[in-house]
């Protein structure tokens, strides 16, 4: 099975694979997780969930039902 | 003269409302989440004898009309023409923001590109090669440091200097046009077209860092070391309950509170009675003596007096906003707040409900989904807004004395907790949707400009002051007339008053909590047109005492109240009921309004009014009789 952002571990680093289809992508995408795309995995909320992510030099939050749907592979 | 119109445009987050307060002076909110600042706000400058009109646009990150701050910039630029566009970028944040600009110059509107922050992204290991940056989009780029006052002021030359028509996008943008234009003409379906336009920006993006912007590799950021602990796990939300109690002892005990003391003593035995003793030198008719001491005095004093109060809670407030700290709050909450069926961003409206409600409401537009919205929306009255902090506090130092801020603090969770089971109530029976989702970018930690903070806290604490002077100085009037007059005319007994009749009946409802008397029940009657009314109306009816006003050894609203009837009206217990009831009844009439507004029904108006008045009756009434079952008086 492929590796998703859900699956991640924060002080991993991946690389974006595929943005699923969700009725989020296109703002994912605005804000720059793009196919290619570095991304660290930052801290989590209590309960590690939602999780802050490292994109493009500046930090971002998203809960992981949406990090599903985004396909990684480990760098 | 001639005129120039200047847009500012940017991503949230990047300093652009601070650098808008340096232009202008203007009075506007700025925060560190993103889409604090929905309205338009212009400033008009005088330079080099040239009329400099300046308008702040919402942070976006985009155009694309999602939301309602995108669908304002998208709409502005539809119908307005500006000389000058000022693209303002996060330096530090470089890659993300551009892509604003490339959509920007998409649509043809050429901008000057600020780089805002550039000390910020030397420490984040970030070199941008400005001259590089100019020739890849082949528009002007200037920088700023965001707080430095000098630097945004040179903006002001580059304004009177700078010709747009000078400038033509770069070839390589112009390849990057041609080929959005070819994926427009492929034919593929709409959504497929806009994702692949989507990732064509970011490869010109891409091209651009490439050649313009080094980035080496950074070290752990202070932003990093703070998330660690503010923004991780279960340690983070035990601070922020620690840093959220430190608030409101800095604001109830160590600063607003003393500061409200000093001034409700200075009204009640300086103001009043010189204010008495020089109408009788004059020989004011004794009905217009008795309105403006016992009337506007009282009533408008004991709310003034709050003041320093509001104002020290704002400023507190403001501060951790432009620190980037309550991103964090929403961040930390998203868990808390998904199990009720909200989001982590319902937070943002929500803790403008401490201030107000009724920015509050409003804000719940900026919402994802019709469930969030509406549960946001009937949930704000519940929080306790400036206007019921008086109340909390006046209570707390006369009935609870040792327990000021323990008090003042249980009684902002007892308003946070009913939202919250509100919430879950609500979703579960009204409101079935699906869940929504939560996109927050957390930005860096930064140390709020001073300027902005403080335009930030007159704004918010302004309309306390203003409503002090019309709303609270009319209903002062009122209150006054009815407690002075009966269908015999003017009376001295004021328990044979309109007032009374108007506050029996109403108190016949509290009897189950201990509250029954008039005075509270008339107290409660006035707060539903405004919440700071029931202090002034409890000011009004024990504070208009002969002997209260005499009270020469009382330095403090509570302690002048202290010596009228209202020390014995209250046990301790029904006073905890009481505070408990005005915390969570009916939204203020101005509230009620606005909800009539954003809901678009007046059906969702009374709801809101009608299931507010039974929580909070419910609820007050569970802390009386359990608090008797437990023998507390």
């Amino acid at each position: 099975m492929k590796l998703t952002l859900k699956d991640t571990t924060a002080g991993m680093t991946v690389r974006i694979d595929e943005v699923g289809e969700s009725a989020l992508k296109q703002r994912l995408m605005t804000m720059g997780l793009i196919p290619g795309t570095r991304v660290e995995i930052l801290n989590s909320a209590p309960m590690g969930d939602p999780i802050a992510i490292r994109i493009r030099s500046y930090n971002l939050a998203l809960r992981k039902d949406d990090a599903a749907n985004i396909k990684v592979s480990q760098v | 003269m001639s005129a120039i119109s200047v847009a500012l445009t940017g991503n949230p987050n990047t300093g652009k409302s601070t650098i808008f307060n340096e232009l202008t002076g203007a009075r506007q909110k700025i925060g560190n989440w993103p889409g604090v600042t929905v309205d338009k706000k212009v400033g008009v400058i005088e330079y080099k004898d040239r009329k400099i009109s300046v308008v702040d646009l919402p942070g976006t990150y985009s155009i694309n009309a999602r939301s309602q701050e995108e669908k304002i910039v998208s709409d502005y630029f539809n119908e307005n023409k500006p000389d000058i566009v000022v693209n303002i970028i996060d330096a530090s944040n470089i890659a993300r923001n551009l892509f604003l600009t490339v959509q920007l110059m998409e649509q043809n509107i050429p901008l000057i590109i600020n780089l805002n922050m550039m000390d910020e992204a030397k420490r984040h290991g970030i070199k941008i090669d400005e001259q590089k940056l100019e020739k890849m989009f082949g528009m002007p780029v200037t920088n700023t440091v965001g707080r430095s006052n000098k630097s945004v002021r040179t903006l002001l030359d580059v304004f009177t200097n700078t010709r747009m028509a000078n400038y033509q996008p770069s070839e390589i943008f112009k390849q990057h046009i041609e080929r959005i234009n070819a994926i427009k003409a492929s034919g593929e379906p709409q959504e497929k077209i806009d994702e692949e336009i989507i990732t064509a920006r970011y490869d010109f993006i891409d091209k651009v860092m490439a050649e313009a912007v080094t980035v080496s590799a950074a070290d752990t950021t202070l932003t990093d070391k703070l998330d660690s602990y503010l923004a991780n796990g279960v340690t983070a939300l035990i601070i922020m309950v620690a840093m959220f109690y430190l608030l409101f002892q800095i604001a109830f005990e160590w600063i607003g509170q003393p500061l409200a003391d000093e001034l409700g003593g200075w009204f009640e035995e300086t103001l009043a009675p010189a204010a008495t003793e020089a109408m009788a030198e004059a020989g004011v008719a004794d009905w217009m003596q008795s309105l403006v001491s016992d009337g506007i005095i009282v009533g408008v004093g004991s709310v003034l007096s709050f003041v320093p109060l509001i104002f020290t809670l704002f400023l507190c407030l403001s501060f951790l906003d432009g620190t980037g700290y309550m991103a964090r709050v929403a961040f930390v909450l998203d868990p808390i707040m998904r199990r009720v069926g909200l989001t982590g961003k319902s937070i943002m409206p929500l803790i403008m409900g401490y201030g107000c409600g009724v920015p509050a409401i409003m804000g719940a537009r900026a919402l994802d989904t019709h469930k969030d919205r509406m549960i946001s929306i009937l949930i704000t009255p519940f929080l306790t807004c400036s206007a019921k902090v008086p109340i909390i506090a006046l209570f707390a130092a006369m009935f609870f004395p040792d327990n000021v801020a323990n008090v003042v603090f249980a009684m902002y969770i007892v308003g946070l907790a009913t939202a919250i089971i509100m919430a879950k109530v609500l979703g579960h029976t009204v409101f079935q949707e699906k869940q929504s989702t939560f996109l927050l970018e957390l930005p860096p930690y930064r140390m709020p400009d001073i300027k902005t903070v403080l335009l930030e806290t007159w704004d918010k604490g302004k309309g306390y002051l203003i409503k002090a002077g019309t709303i609270i100085f009319a209903m002062s009037v009122a209150i006054w007339f009815l407690s002075s007059f009966n269908s015999d005319g003017m009376t001295d007994e004021m328990d044979k008053s309109y007032l009374a009749s108007i506050g029996s009946a109403t108190s016949v409802l509290f009897a189950p909590q201990g509250f029954d008397t008039w005075e509270a029940g008339a107290a409660v009657v006035t707060g539903i047109m405004a919440k700071e009314a029931v202090v002034s109306t409890i000011g009004i009816l024990y504070g208009a005492d002969e002997d209260a006003v005499d009270v020469d050894d009382a330095d403090s609203t509570a302690e002048v109240l202290n010596a009228t009837g209202m020390a014995t009206a209250f046990t301790p217990l029904a006073a905890l009921a009481f505070m408990v009831f005005t915390q969570l009844y009916s939204p203020c009439v101005t509230a009620l309004g606005t909800i009539k507004k954003e809901a678009q029904s007046w059906k969702w108006m009374g709801f809101a009014f009608v299931y507010t008045c039974a929580v909070a009756w419910i609820a007050s009434l569970l802390v009386y009789q359990i608090g008797r079952l437990l023998g507390f008086e």
